[in-house]
């Protein structure tokens, strides 16, 4: 089976996030970027499922600028075989969608898996556009992926529970926890990484349609108001009175 | 032209994220000067479609078609596709929800719509443009953002816009049907397991939650948070670590690669409050912090903060909260 795996270039979870004086961009100074945390569960359990089914080839994608080459060839060291890098700045999800449809199509995969979102945009919404454009379903978010021949039984987390759904390739997939235990590249992984084909295109003209104006940061808190543990019940009290919440 | 709400119901009722959704969409509509309609999924009986009045909403659209009690993707996209049609709807608003975003991301591509997720106020619409202010960076920052073309969608965040409640006013409830086929139903589910809720409070729903962390040393002190979620009638929540040790489930992991929660009130205890799990709080309303180090980073992103030890104070707060009912 073919899989694709679509990875994102994000902010490690512990950055601080500041953006550039106009407000307009992140400030990616001093940040240190990673694979986006969701899909890192995408990419091994495309690794797992190949190895299970005894061949078969894990290319993973990403859309981006040349910067996220660093964390692509950890993807091919975690253990995927091949790389494609559409060079472009991901303007939005719309834009990186239509990317990663066009390489799908050309490339004929049975699975394509990403996370269910990045954890710097939070859009959640690729993996719905690129089942979209391509005509197949997608399965988002998914907590649990096998496969049997062409068929694919996943769980489905919905509010307060979950869905068993079965779909037949080609499907879109979108991964998150416990999908499975990620995977850190091992040396003889970050060696043969290297030498593993590595391609960069070009994007496709397609116009963004939606562009942020200005980032703000959230509001401070206006400061904590301690409460004695010997009077912890007086919280209570605030809760109520003051707060108003219960 | 008019605005388009999805409302999902759920064991007949229509679910409070969805009663803001259909206020931010009559707000909306109000703004826009026209009206909205609601297009009902998930399982609702028309009485409660009609208490959409309440909200705002001036006609319901329902498709009673049996299958559409579970969530399918491919047949919800078609049905609130062909509802929108039918209403020249130019926005579409649904929740922030597994099954909103969904919907929605599938939707701004067959529409050719713009989208937004994760919306927490109603749209600016000042000099021609429409910007609505979206979380970002896991609950790190907010980003205004401009939605381009003459339909747009967007998807609002549980608990940041106010559920009006006009009370008496009910709205029309009309039958409707999308002419699903089976094809529609590619993705239905074989089976659906609903998690055993103790207290009937799901977390993502939840105006209060009881959250512990690794400072409650095992799964069997659980207890503690539990009494206290009850008396309160809140949802209970774990750290990340909490889940990676299986002490609790992964489901109730909130923070930056768990869920995001926005309750009224979100009571933390025996948590450090590492950036990751900031994020996943900090649009709670209220924070309550009860940690022994008076040190804890958490401290600083609270409102109340008590300095002592979970075992001691928690009780204490159970016992508070029943004598104050």
């Amino acid at each position: 089976m073919k899989f694709l795996v679509c990875i994102s270039n994000v902010p490690d979870t512990t950055t601080k996030i500041t953006f550039t004086p106009d407000n307009k961009e992140f400030n990616k100074a001093g940040v240190q970027f990673v694979i986006n945390p969701w899909d890192e569960y995408a990419l091994t359990r495309a690794i797992e499922l190949k190895e299970a089914q005894g061949g078969g080839t894990v290319t993973v994608l990403n859309v981006g600028e040349a910067d996220t080459e660093p964390n692509i060839r950890k993807a091919l060291a975690i253990g995927a075989d091949d790389a494609i890098r559409v060079n472009a700045h991901p303007k939005d999800a719309f834009f990186v969608a239509q990317q990663i449809a066009n390489i799908a199509k050309d490339g004929g995969y049975d699975v394509i898996l990403m996370g269910k979102e990045s954890i710097d945009y939070n859009g959640f919404q690729v993996h719905g556009m690129v089942g979209e454009l391509l005509g197949i379903p997608t399965v988002a978010p998914a907590m649990k992926l096998d496969m049997s021949g062409n068929t694919a039984t996943l769980e489905r987390e919905i509010e307060g529970g979950k869905e068993i759904v079965e779909v037949n390739a080609p499907f879109v997939a979108s991964c998150q926890q416990p999908m499975c235990e990620p995977r850190i590249p091992n040396m003889r992984g970050i060696m043969t990484a290297r030498t593993k084909p590595l391609k960069v295109v070009e994007a496709t003209a397609d116009a963004a349609r939606t562009e942020v104006a200005a980032f703000a940061l959230p509001p401070q808190k206006q400061g904590v108001k301690l409460i004695p543990a010997e009077s912890a019940g007086d919280l209570i009290k605030l809760l109520r009175n003051e707060a108003k919440v219960i | 032209m008019s605005v388009l709400v999805v409302v999902e119901c759920d064991g007949g009722e229509v679910k409070k994220s969805s009663l803001e959704v259909a206020s931010y969409g009559s707000q909306v509509a109000q703004m826009l000067g026209t009206t909205a309609t609601a297009v009902a999924v998930g399982e609702a009986t028309e009485a409660n479609l009609a208490k959409l009045g309440e909200q705002g909403i001036t006609k319901v659209l329902h498709d009673a078609e049996p299958r559409l009690k579970d969530f399918v993707n491919g047949a919800y996209t078609k049905l609130i596709a062909a509802a929108a049609q039918k209403e020249d709807a130019k926005i579409i608003v649904l929740a922030n929800s597994n099954i909103g975003a969904s919907v929605g991301s599938r939707l701004s591509i067959r529409l050719q719509a713009s989208i937004a997720t994760n919306v927490v106020e109603l749209p600016k619409t000042d000099g021609g443009s429409f910007t609505v202010k979206r979380g970002a960076f896991s609950g790190k920052a907010f980003a205004d953002v401009t939605l381009a073309g003459d339909r747009k969608i967007i998807a609002v965040k549980k608990n940041s816009i106010e559920a009006l409640h006009e009370a008496g006013k009910t709205a029309q409830v009309e039958s409707f049907s999308a002419q699903l086929s089976d094809a529609d139903f590619a993705d239905a589910p074989k089976q659906v397991v609903m998690q055993d809720q103790a207290g009937g409070i799901l977390l993502p729903e939840a105006d209060l939650v009881v959250s512990g962390g690794r400072g409650m040393k095992g799964p069997e002190n659980w207890n503690l948070i539990e009494d206290l979620a009850k008396a309160l009638g809140a949802a209970t929540a774990c750290s990340k670590p909490v889940s990676d040790v299986d002490w609790r489930p992964h489901h109730e992991h909130v923070g930056q690669t768990g869920i995001t929660v926005s309750p009224n009130l979100y009571i933390a205890c025996g948590i450090s409050g590492a950036i990751q799990h900031l994020a996943g709080v900090n649009s709670s309303k209220v924070i309550v912090v009860i940690n022994k180090d008076p040190e804890a980073p958490f401290f600083k992103a609270a409102d109340y903060g008590i300095v002592g030890d979970v075992f001691d104070v928690l009780p204490k707060l159970t016992q508070a909260v029943k004598e104050l009912n």
